[in-house]
């Protein structure tokens, strides 16, 4: 399996785990399935950008830091689209996005092939 | 004048050097002009000397002339880890010699002292294990592998040197057990070399590899040198060896010291959770 399918299954895995927590918050329940779908897509897209990040530079600590920056970016990103719907949880989106994006690019330089040169 | 030819009135110095010229090969018609002894074996000795055709200084081995098919055997087995020979041929008085490239560096008994980590260590047996496996799979085998014919070069890389013929016997230490010599014998020879150069204490895994290598009966050792060198490669790769059946809280630690940074990565985040879920403000 090459790195950027790794990426792909562990971001679209590790996504859709992360969206399933808000099940345990009685005030996101209702809305647990958008959540999922929502956190399932950003998670794909981390990973896929781990993955090509992995196939480039062979470090497990880069990867981690550049898994962890793409993670926030993009939770930022949809925290601030769900403070334009009049919440605030800039916090309790950031900051898991944060380590789940960490862990997907653990993941990425851990596991799968990196193209021949 | 008046010579003095009685040799008893040769002085003690005079006869020692003439001694030792009487030794030295005679290198006339040859391309090479002797420079001086680096050692000598049970198979031959082995001399500095200059190439004056390509102006370079090589090493030259003088053996007997019936073991000059060792050239041929070395010859053969063209890999980065062995001494390339440049010239094989035969002196004046029937001895056969050949050059070679002369390497520069530190023996193996020497390198691994105190103070270099064991992936070093490790990198050099990897070397000498992946000569060997490429000699036997030309149908060559070492037979008198010791630290002694193991060198480290200046930028790091390792040179398997004397390669045996026939005649050797091994080195005790060293030698397998078994009277006839053959590639498991080798894989004795690098067990061996792995527990030489393995600090104290030694991590269990790579002294049980050592252990299973230098195994009395042939058939318990390691199948071919690949074999050795894959048991090796888990190790280094914090996976668990086949020579050694590890306790179980060694394998709960390796686990950890393998995959450390994910257990700390998914300790966080349930950090996270926790902390988001009980954080009174939310």
């Amino acid at each position: 399996m090459n790195k950027i399918v790794v990426g792909l299954v562990a971001g679209v895995v590790l996504g859709a785990l992360d969206g399933a927590t808000a099940w345990f918050y009685p005030e996101t329940r209702p809305l647990i399935g958008g959540i999922v779908a929502g956190s399932t897509f950003k998670g794909m897209l981390v990973g896929l950008a781990s993955g090509w990040f992995a196939r480039k530079v062979d470090s497990i600590k880069w990867g981690v830091v550049a898994g962890a920056a793409l993670g926030l970016l993009l939770a930022f990103g949809v925290a601030v689209m769900d403070a334009a719907s009049g919440q605030q949880h800039y916090l309790e989106i950031m900051l898991p996005g944060f380590v789940t994006g960490a862990i997907i690019g653990f993941s990425t330089q851990r596991m799968g092939t990196r193209k021949a040169a | 004048m008046e010579v003095n030819s009685d040799p008893a009135d040769l002085s003690d110095s005079v006869v020692d050097h003439l001694r030792q010229v009487a030794g030295l090969p005679d290198l006339s018609g040859t391309r090479y002009e002797l420079e001086g002894e680096i050692g000598r074996g049970g198979m031959g000795v082995v001399y500095q000397a200059r190439d004056r055709q390509l102006e370079r200084r090589v090493a030259l081995k003088v053996v007997e002339a019936a073991l000059a098919g060792e050239a041929a055997l070395i010859a053969r087995l063209e890999h980065p880890a062995i001494v390339p020979i440049y010239e094989a041929g035969t002196l004046p008085d029937g001895r056969a010699f050949y050059a070679m490239k002369r390497v520069t560096g530190v023996r193996l008994d020497r390198y691994a002292g105190a103070g270099r980590p064991v992936a070093e260590r490790l990198r050099v047996i990897r070397r000498v294990g992946e000569a060997l496996a490429f000699a036997h799979s030309r149908g060559a085998i070492h037979r008198d592998l010791k630290p002694q014919n193991v060198m480290v070069g200046e930028f790091g890389e390792v040179y398997v040197m004397d390669w045996g013929v026939e005649a050797v016997g091994g080195t005790p230490g060293f030698r397998a057990p078994e009277a006839r010599l053959d590639q498991r014998s080798d894989i004795y020879a690098l067990g061996a070399l792995l527990q030489f150069v393995l600090p104290a204490p030694a991590p269990a895994a790579l002294s049980a590899i050592a252990r299973k290598a230098m195994s009395a009966e042939a058939g318990c050792r390691y199948g071919d040198v690949e074999e050795m060198l894959a048991d090796i490669g888990r190790f280094e790769d914090g996976l668990a060896v086949t020579a050694w059946r590890e306790p179980p809280m060694h394998r709960v630690a390796r686990f950890w010291s393998r995959n450390a940074l994910l257990l700390w990565l998914l300790t966080a985040y349930a950090a996270v959770k926790l902390g988001i879920f009980f954080w009174p403000y939310r």
